[in-house]
């Protein structure tokens, strides 16, 4: 058998270090549309459970708006199920084109280019643009896609400590031999909710002649004041080279992801971006879902404009509760542990009030960053909201953490 | 001089990887990539500063998680490539 003993028992002890050290993810098993308010059988086997979503991707609320259902129904009878192709032999419809124009026109830039993900999106850009005479200076706390796909360039690597600039701007003097420099951030990051400064980061690339890539994956829809995303929030359209994003987050939260910015690299990619050319082409349904998307969120800003309402709301409710947060603007509002079991010990006695968020833990965050990750949606009520405060109050005074800074809950519960 | 070598990782590592007030102190036993300081990824920064430095090339292979971990494993992986 191929299979040997010596390969089985690897796998069975990897498995169960992963296990012993507390990393095992399980999955949770969820009986009903994405949504605010959803049903819940966790453990398996247990009985289903109402709870109160505080950890989706589903920022404006658009996963299973009645009107982005309706336009897959109508796109999946007008256009079918599955295409059978890459993009480049029988794998391009109209709609793909169309959603392409649409996504060009929201996010302001020259030209778009979809991928089934954001993820293939990021193994692509690096490998597309650069080679070995080129510098990636990147952002060290982008995401994992993008460590991914600078991994596959052969561009040379260097990195700067989180969002400092003066760090930045002694790696694009140290790179200043290199053909093209690519500095390279996430516009908001996915675990600490912080906006990359971006202003500062175009006048520094201007200033030494290198080009911008922004992941706006945790971005795109919401911000910005029309919700096109980190560069419109810092008013540097049109001064960002490269976008990557993801429709499977804010923009409908299906799957697909893309390229958006100078048309020259968007034109390179649809000959030489390998997920592009190696992958099937994102299905006509979720097409043709994401043109209804792109149209509801450019007709107007309501929805964008209620997460930020509701975003202030909670985070002011849950500084005032005593709850340590990260400061900040957006959606994400990481509230801080410290501790792994900690945070793991929080977030299963709030799945127990109603609550379902995720402890977040090394290696995920840094050593010590522990954290529950909350994540506030167009689709959250204040009422939502006020049960979710209440219920980390409740917790929180029975952990003994109310009020308690950094410094106070780590002396309680180590790091 | 050994010790010389050991005090300008040190200080690279605390210049390049950690903030001003992270509180967090950096001795040659000091865990780096398992105790988080520096990530595998950021790593390879750390790889290009000895190499440059020592005019030397350490084989991918080499460069290991477990042979960047401290100070003291990175004097040993040295000692491997340089005459210090």
């Amino acid at each position: 058998m191929a299979y040997s003993e010596k390969a089985k028992s690897f796998y069975d002890s990897t498995l169960k270090n992963i296990k012993q050290d507390g990393l095992f993810k399980e999955e949770r098993f969820i009986e009903s549309p994405q949504a605010a308010n959803i049903k819940v059988e966790f453990p398996a086997g247990a009985p289903q459970k109402q709870v109160l979503n505080f950890c989706a991707n589903n920022y404006l609320g658009l996963s299973s708006h009645p009107e982005v259902v309706k336009a897959a129904h109508d796109g999946l009878d007008a256009r079918g199920y599955g295409m059978s192709s890459v993009r480049f032999i029988c794998g391009t419809q109209d709609i793909h084109h169309e959603l392409e124009d649409k996504l060009t026109k929201f996010l302001g830039t020259e030209d778009t280019i979809l991928f089934p993900s954001c993820m293939e999106a990021n193994a692509a850009i690096f490998e597309v643009m650069l080679d070995k005479e080129d510098a990636m200076i990147s952002d060290r706390l982008v995401h994992a896609s993008i460590v991914d796909g600078m991994r596959l360039s052969k561009a040379q690597l260097f990195n700067y400590k989180h969002n400092n600039m003066a760090h930045l701007e002694e790696k694009l003097q140290e790179t200043q031999n290199c053909r093209f420099r690519l500095i390279i951030t996430d516009g908001v990051f996915s675990m600490d909710g912080d906006l990359a400064k971006l202003d500062e980061i175009c006048n520094l690339a201007e200033k030494y002649d290198a080009m911008v890539m922004v992941d706006d994956s945790h971005a795109s829809g919401f911000i910005g004041k029309t919700g096109r995303g980190t560069h419109e929030h810092f008013n540097v359209m049109g001064r960002v080279d490269v976008i990557t994003t993801t429709l499977g987050k804010a923009l409908g939260g299906a799957t697909g992801g893309c390229v958006s910015g100078r048309k020259g690299i968007v034109d390179l990619c649809r000959q030489r971006a390998r997920p592009y050319l190696f992958s099937n082409t994102v299905p006509p349904v979720v097409v043709a879902a994401s043109i209804k998307v792109i149209d509801l969120i450019s007709d107007t800003t309501e929805r964008r404009d209620k997460l930020e309402r509701n975003t202030k709301y909670f985070r002011e409710k849950m500084t005032k509760a005593g709850l340590d947060i990260k400061e900040g603007e957006t959606p994400i509002v990481p509230v801080m542990l410290y501790n792994a079991k900690l945070a793991q010990d929080v977030a299963r006695d709030l799945y127990a009030e109603g609550i379902y968020v995720i402890g977040f833990f090394f290696p995920v965050v840094a050593q010590g960053q522990a954290r529950i990750r909350t994540q506030i949606s167009a689709d959250h009520e204040f009422e939502h909201i006020d049960k979710a405060v209440a219920a980390f109050t409740k917790v929180g005074a029975k952990y003994n953490i109310l009020g308690k800074k950094k410094d106070e809950i780590i002396a309680l519960y180590g790091m | 001089m050994s010790e010389d070598i050991k005090k300008m990782i040190i200080d690279y590592v605390k210049k390049e990887y950690l903030e001003e007030d992270s509180g967090v102190t950096v001795n040659e036993s000091t865990k780096l990539i398992s105790s988080g300081i520096v990530d595998s990824f950021s790593m390879v920064s750390l790889k290009m500063f000895l190499e440059k430095k020592f005019s030397v090339k350490i084989p991918d292979d080499k460069a290991t998680p477990e042979a960047f971990d401290s100070v003291n494993n990175i004097m040993n992986l040295l000692k491997e490539y340089t005459k210090i």
